[in-house]
């Protein structure tokens, strides 16, 4: 299961690199897309991938059962989940708005701001 | 006031003040008033937090009452507290600044909560003692920035926005990797606890991979070579003082979560990491000088600048002797006053004549001798002429520099120090020396210049006090790099008195 994730993780960040570095806008936010999936991923796996444990504590105990995956990995995944949620959804508007008013889809189209 | 009390407040002043601005967003007077008194009582927090830091040392609390390393700590050194501070400073000045632009409706009812929310994330990155809150916090100060960078939506600020939030969207990705790593061979977030655990020896793989990694993300909001493209294409766009305020402190961010995690983790376990922000600062400087030098645009130029000065802090950083790490800590509140000055001179400049453009400007220095004045001393601090301020913070870290005879980094910082002077002199002759070109727009707008003008006044006198008085300041700085140095105290603050048992990373560490 961990050599799937890590296989998983290594697969997403190469097709999120490929598609960073094409021309086209779209597959600019799909390409950024994957990476944060491949982080959150990434960060996900590093609680420990366990089955048939919950990670419950038991009445009584202060500690959760032995065998249980780390769930702090889980909840820092779900913030980062909701924040790159937020960043992708102002990416695409933003890129929206910049394709309407340039009215072009190539990325080095845009050097305005840095010619001389 | 209890330290619990004076370590949330700089949270709670700047959100407080942003929801007051949502709901005040249809009266334009209140809203600004809000917006000043907010900053101003951020200006007057961080100021209480740096004479209690100053006073009694670290002080630290656990949010939720949660004991550490389980809830997230917030932690104020003497560095942190005076970055609050200046931060504080940025944003009253900012507010004051942004009065006329507010009353003649370019900075839309969006303006005030968003850069209160800005000051939000700014400052819970500084306060923070966690790294996955820092990654939080930065986000909170990201998507301020995003939407105040594309406030107004011309066709170049789309076009500067789109380079700047794909390539910090990037980094934001690269940070949550290299937190996600220490975590799984680390078992914590916690910056104290992490730091005590790499004392294990067997802790030290993965280190260095997690430390590129945080180096990579926080280079690339600090504007590090090769990683500063999105800086000098993007600054420049968007209203002055919002790129004034962006210039001052959102980089300077960056440098400070890159002294904290550096000298708190990495920096004992794999100095070849340091070797590498050495080298990186050296290019840095360099590409910043050079870039500023070619170009023909005042705030290009500027821009340009963040990057090599941010070079001369991150080289003090690298140098890792207390009069380096004394010397960045005094630099980036140096750079941090005079940057936004140099950007809100450049919006004045703007709101004058309607352009930027060195070619179109000229003759200002007869029609304004007060504002000329002002450019004046503020560039020749940035090229640091003495007495100014620049000059000591240089000054600092080319001594550091030769106490480890590091001769060629001595050249290269003195070269750039030459070349900020030739491209601040072409600023100067061309924009007020020169007689304005004959086909050049020489009305001048006049009105509404006071506003704009009382910040600009106060920075300029912080920047000759810095210079006249500076000695007291870098006392406070040595403090500061002192607690950096020794992180001891910060890991007591944070743990309790018996979280140590071994070997501090880092005690006493100086770079061979």
């Amino acid at each position: 299961m961990n050599m799937l994730i890590a296989f998983t993780v290594g697969v997403l960040f190469a097709t999120g690199v490929f598609c960073l570095l094409r021309r086209c806008l779209m597959r600019l936010i799909i390409g950024l897309v994957l990476l944060g999936q491949a982080a959150n991923l990434l960060v996900f796996s590093a609680g420990g991938v366990k089955t048939g444990v919950p990670s419950l504590i038991p009445e009584g105990s202060m500690t959760p059962p032995p065998g249980a995956a780390d769930p702090l990995p889980q909840a820092l995944v779900l913030t980062a989940i909701v924040i790159g949620f937020g960043l992708t959804v102002f990416a695409i508007t933003l890129i929206h708005r910049a394709r309407a008013t340039s009215g072009n889809d190539d990325v080095d189209a845009f050097n305005e701001t840095d010619r001389l | 006031m209890s330290d619990a009390l004076l370590l949330f407040l700089p949270l709670v002043v700047p959100a407080a003040a942003a929801v007051l601005g949502l709901v005040l967003r249809t009266c334009k007077g209140p809203q600004a008033i809000v917006g000043v008194l907010g900053s101003a009582g951020l200006l007057v927090v961080g100021l209480m937090l740096v004479a209690r830091t100053d006073a009694v040392g670290v002080i630290a609390t656990q949010s939720g009452l949660w004991p550490a390393p389980f809830g997230i700590s917030l932690v104020a050194d003497r560095l942190a507290a005076a970055m609050v501070a200046v931060a504080g400073l940025v944003a009253l000045a900012g507010s004051i600044y942004a009065w006329r632009d507010l009353a003649d409706d370019k900075l839309g009812p969006q303006f005030v909560p968003l850069m209160q929310f800005l000051m939000l994330g700014v400052q819970g990155s500084f306060l923070t003692g966690d790294l996955f809150n820092l990654y939080v916090w930065f986000e909170v100060m990201l998507v301020a920035s995003f939407v105040l960078l594309t406030l107004g939506n011309q066709r170049q600020q789309l076009e500067g926005a789109l380079k700047y939030v794909v390539l910090n969207i990037l980094a934001s990705s690269l940070f949550l990797i290299g937190a996600g790593l220490i975590y799984a061979k680390l078992g914590t977030l916690n910056m104290a606890d992490v730091a005590v655990r790499l004392a294990h020896p067997e802790q030290t793989d993965l280190v260095r991979t997690s430390g590129v990694l945080l180096i990579a993300a926080f280079g690339l909001k600090a504007g590090l070579f090769p990683l500063f493209f999105w800086l000098p294409s993007s600054y420049h766009t968007p209203r002055p003082v919002v790129s004034a305020i962006f210039a001052g402190l959102l980089t300077k961010v960056g440098v400070y979560a890159l002294m904290r995690t550096s000298t708190l983790t990495f920096a004992a376990k794999a100095p070849v990491l340091l070797e590498l922000i050495y080298v990186i600062a050296l290019l840095t400087m360099v590409c910043g000088v050079l870039g500023a030098a070619a170009h023909f645009d005042m705030r290009r130029i500027l821009s340009f600048h963040i990057v090599s000065q941010i070079g001369y802090i991150i080289l003090g950083l690298a140098m890792m002797t207390p009069i380096a790490i004394a010397g960045s800590i005094f630099y980036t509140l140096h750079h941090i006053v005079l940057k936004t000055n140099l950007f809100f001179l450049s919006g004045v400049v703007n709101h004058i004549r309607g352009t930027n453009d060195l070619a179109r400007l000229g003759g200002l220095a007869k029609a304004f001798p007060g504002i000329a004045t002002l450019f004046f001393i503020s560039a020749f601090s940035l090229a640091g002429i003495p007495p100014l301020s620049g000059f000591w913070a240089k000054m600092a870290i080319v001594l550091a520099g030769m106490d480890l005879r590091a001769w060629g980094a001595v050249g290269i910082a003195l070269g750039t120090g030459v070349l900020t002077l030739f491209s601040m002199t072409k600023i100067w002759a061309e924009v007020f020396w020169k007689s304005a070109p004959e086909d050049a727009n020489t009305t001048d707008n006049r009105s509404g210049l006071w506003p704009m003008l009382i910040p600009c006044v106060a920075f300029v006198g912080i920047t000759i006090g810095l210079g006249i008085w500076g000695g007291h300041v870098f006392a406070f700085a040595e403090r500061a790099a002192e607690q950096l140095l020794n992180p001891r105290e910060y890991i007591e603050a944070v743990l309790g008195p018996d979280a140590i048992t071994g070997e501090v990373p880092g005690a006493g560490r100086v770079r061979p």
